[in-house]
């Protein structure tokens, strides 16, 4: 059963560039939601700032806008609030892996329940143009003018390094393959993090539509998402030996982090606690 | 009737399992108790101490005479002896190298050595002081069994019958009189109203001397079904608190000041999303790390404007755990009914100092939240951020109305929380946030104020000053003098009626503050332009105590 596409229809005015890669994002997590059949007030779209994180404009579902690189922890306030939204995270390479580093590790250790969708252009689009914690080591930008100097970030091992449960990589040009991501993360019970290849057709000239097109491949049926060595060889795959998309490692059995707190585990969710101030007159024992 | 008594030593000692005891057992036995804490920033060693003051009468603040010192080490005996009067009693072991009438050794380690337990050394001093004052040993074996098992409590209780024994009574307190009191510092007091007040997410990461209102609160996470996260650092604590709060809890988090400071990029993001916020701030002395277990009042001008960008907000500070109680479950209401930041100031004095108060009423707390539900809005055409004339708008809980969402948004938005850089609606946004500073005026609680009807000397404080001004007040009232003091809980917006009405006729204004620019009084200044012609500040880490007040107000004002 799935429920109608175009509940999730906004009508707010779009500000992505013409041929942008986030709009196949953008038509991949539509599609995810209807043929999960859910609804829009059951789901909360949670971002940082950048172009990605404008993405709760273009959507309708619940949708908390917050500020650059922080989009995780009110995603993550917001489950342990209640456990029953279907909260998805959308950000960009530099709101996660820049200025969000910190909280993408620490909850990927708490493995929450979310869905973080990472549109992953590998250059800085909204500040025009500077390298990203992606960008290729030597490409010029319009801030290095002599080639970025440092190493790229690699969102997959390092995921998976930390004990993320479920990481994946996806293309914006292959919406079903994304949505079929999505909703796959969507089911897993936890953290699940997919870095989506996005072509910034502004100020990326190198990452193209065509650069990402000519080295993806899936990864094939007979590919074993739980076995982490062979996962760790796929992480390090990239750039002209072929670009892997799929479930590159899955953890099915990993408890999430709602799940390691009995009160939330064993009981309606937070939101629904029935408290009056007497409730607490017993803690004044402590102190007498 | 009022003794004070101190243990000093180094950190690791045990003086705060000592001192805990010792004060519990005084009030089990009836007497006020006030306790505060001076320690350094080190886990092991350093020289820390404990000040107990108890007596028939409720005390507001500590004194630096002392009764009784219990010395666990040569440094107590250096810094405090100063301190002893003329006809008090210094307890230590006899290892210790002073040359003094007053001094009572006990052979402390060894008596503990015999028992086979080291680590109660210090219970024999305890034992020494129960019965200098000459009060029974009583409700000493309850306190010890609720505190430890078995094994370790009888330890205790052969240490504390050892040091019993060993001294003569010398002082004659009257019977303790206090009933059904509790003994509790301000944190726990904040943590404790939060808990009545129907908080059920607190986020923070651990930073002396906020921490104990974490620690608190995590023990209670099971019993009450609450939620306590340690966060990788405050800019998660409170960008959590907001998400938590967004979506229909009562959320809080807490700090000191350098993590305040990093969660100020926040504080704007609740203003703008219109997301209900409690944030403690227990304040220490700055700048950077500054001295980061002792007191200070320095975090108030920045307090009053931390944000880029105007923002509506509330700030209140607490004055004594029953203060805390109260107005932290106040906080919470009035952050739900206007959608807005509260701040909390409370400081490292009081958040460590014990004191006993009378049992708090639980009737008196209410949970006010203000959330609208399926019936109060247009389900067709909800519009989080509607363009009400009380500037308020309906506020429902994202995921409980079925085909209704609900869009925040950090950027400047529209009535339905997208994006927006229209010029107009930017100016009918910020009015709509703003205008509830005006609501607000309406509830504000005016300073509590001690003093004759028409004072000369007219003292400004707020916080945790309240109980050293207190008993300054009453003091210098009882020698004649035309004195009086305002003491501030909401700071901003400014409660004026009591202000205006005692500063009129006052020849001199003193504020009287933590801090070295004088901060409340140029905030006085700024909104009412009553000026404050003398002050007394203090910025040394140690907090202004009644005694203290009393004589620098002698010296350059009286």
């Amino acid at each position: 059963m799935a429920t109608d596409i175009k509940l999730f229809n906004s009508n707010d005015e779009n500000a992505w560039c013409p041929g942008c890669g986030n709009f196949g994002i953008l038509n991949s997590l539509k599609k995810a939601f209807s043929e999960a059949n859910l609804k829009p007030h059951q789901i909360l779209l949670c971002s940082g700032i950048g172009q990605a994180a404008k993405t709760p404009h273009y959507i309708n579902v619940n949708g908390f806008n917050g500020l650059h690189g922080r989009a995780l922890p009110p995603a993550l306030g917001a489950n342990i609030a209640n456990k029953d939204l279907k909260i998805v995270v959308t950000s960009g390479d530099g709101d996660t892996y820049g200025e969000g580093g910190n909280h993408f590790i620490h909850n990927i250790r708490r493995n929450i329940d979310i869905t973080h969708l990472v549109h992953d252009n590998q250059i800085y689009g909204l500040t025009k143009g500077q390298g990203s914690p992606t960008t290729a080591k030597g490409q010029v930008t319009s801030m290095q003018l002599d080639g970025v100097r440092v190493d790229p970030f690699n969102p997959i091992a390092t995921a998976m390094t930390m004990g993320a449960t479920f990481v994946a990589r996806s293309f914006s040009g292959d919406v079903n393959h994304l949505s079929e991501m999505i909703q796959k993360a969507m089911e897993h019970k936890g953290y699940a993090l997919i870095d989506i290849l996005q072509p910034c057709v502004t100020f990326n000239k190198v990452n193209t539509f065509k650069w990402y097109k000519d080295r993806v491949y899936k990864l094939d049926e007979n590919y074993d998402p739980t076995d982490k060595d062979q996962a760790f060889k796929k992480a390090n795959e990239w750039g002209d030996d072929g670009i892997p998309l799929g479930i590159i490692y899955q953890d099915k059995e990993a408890i999430s982090f709602n799940d390691r707190i009995p009160q939330i585990r064993d009981n309606k969710p937070l939101v629904d606690r029935e408290w009056s101030p007497k409730d607490a007159s017993k803690f004044m024992e402590d102190f007498r | 009737m009022k003794y004070n008594i101190l243990i000093g030593g180094s950190a690791g000692q045990g003086m705060d399992t000592i001192s805990s005891l010792l004060e519990k057992i005084l009030q089990r036995k009836g007497y006020y108790v006030f306790s505060n804490k001076d320690y350094m920033s080190r886990v092991r060693g350093g020289h820390n101490f404990i000040q107990i003051r108890f007596g028939n009468e409720p005390i507001y603040s500590y004194d630096d005479k002392l009764d009784i010192i219990i010395g666990l080490d040569q440094n107590s005996v250096e810094f405090h002896s100063k301190n002893l009067k003329k006809d008090g009693v210094f307890l230590c072991d006899d290892k210790i190298k002073w040359e003094d009438e007053r001094r009572i050794t006990i052979p402390m380690l060894k008596i503990a050595k015999e028992i086979g337990q080291a680590r109660v050394f210090g219970t024999v001093g305890m034992g020494a002081i129960i019965k200098l004052l000459s009060l029974d040993d009583s409700k000493i074996e309850e306190v010890f069994n609720e505190k430890w098992d078995e094994k370790i409590a009888n330890d205790n209780i052969e240490a504390f019958n050892k040091g019993y024994e060993y001294v003569d009574s010398k002082y004659k307190p009257k019977k303790g009189e206090a009933k059904d009191t509790l003994l509790i510092n301000g944190n726990q007091a904040i943590a404790l109203g939060a808990l009545a007040g129907g908080l059920s997410f607190y986020g923070a990461y651990p930073m002396t001397p906020s921490t104990s209102i974490m620690t608190y609160l995590s023990t209670k996470q099971n019993d009450a079904g609450i939620v306590v996260e340690q966060a990788e650092d405050e800019i998660a604590a409170i960008n959590m608190a907001i998400g938590a709060s967004f979506t229909g809890v009562r959320a809080m988090t807490g700090t000191s000041g350098g993590g305040f400071s990093l969660m100020t990029e926040a504080l704007g993001l609740a203003g703008i999303t219109e997301t209900p916020l409690v944030t403690v701030n227990v304040q220490r002395p700055g700048p950077a790390t500054g001295l980061p277990t002792r007191t200070e009042q320095s975090d108030l001008s920045f307090i009053l404007t931390a944000s880029h960008g105007e923002i509506p907000r509330m700030v209140l500070s607490v004055k004594n755990p029953e203060d805390a109680f109260y107005q932290t479950a106040r906080a919470l209401n009035i952050a739900d009914k206007y959608q807005m930041l509260v701040i909390i100031l409370n400081d490292q004095f009081l958040a460590d100092a014990n004191q006993t108060v009378n049992k708090f009423d639980f009737d008196k707390v209410t949970i006010e939240r203000h959330i609208s539900g399926e019936n109060d809005i247009n389900k067709d055409d909800y519009k989080r951020y509607e363009i009400t004339e009380n500037g308020l708008s309906k506020r429902i809980i994202p995921g409980k109305i079925e085909g209704v969402t609900v869009l925040a948004d950090s950027d400047e938005h529209d009535e339905y929380g997208h994006i927006t850089e229209e010029s107009e609606v930017r100016i009918s946004q910020m009015d709509k946030r703003m205008k509830r500073m005006e609501l607000l005026k309406d509830e504000l609680i005016e300073p509590d104020y001690f003093g004759v009807d028409d004072p000369e000397t007219l003292l400004i404080g707020w916080g945790s000053l309240y109980g050293g001004l207190r008993e300054a007040v009453e003091t210098l009232k009882d020698d004649g003098e035309k004195i009086g003091a305002l003491i501030f809980g909401d700071i901003y917006p400014l409660p004026t009626k009591l202000l205006e009405k005692y500063s009129k006729n006052a020849k001199n204004i003193v504020n009287v503050e933590q801090n070295f620019n004088g901060q409340l009084a140029k905030f006085i200044r700024q909104e009412t332009g009553i000026h404050c012609n003398k002050s007394i500040l203090k910025y040394d880490g140690r907090q202004l105590y009644g005694k203290e007040i009393v004589s620098k107000l002698q010296e350059e004002v009286l």
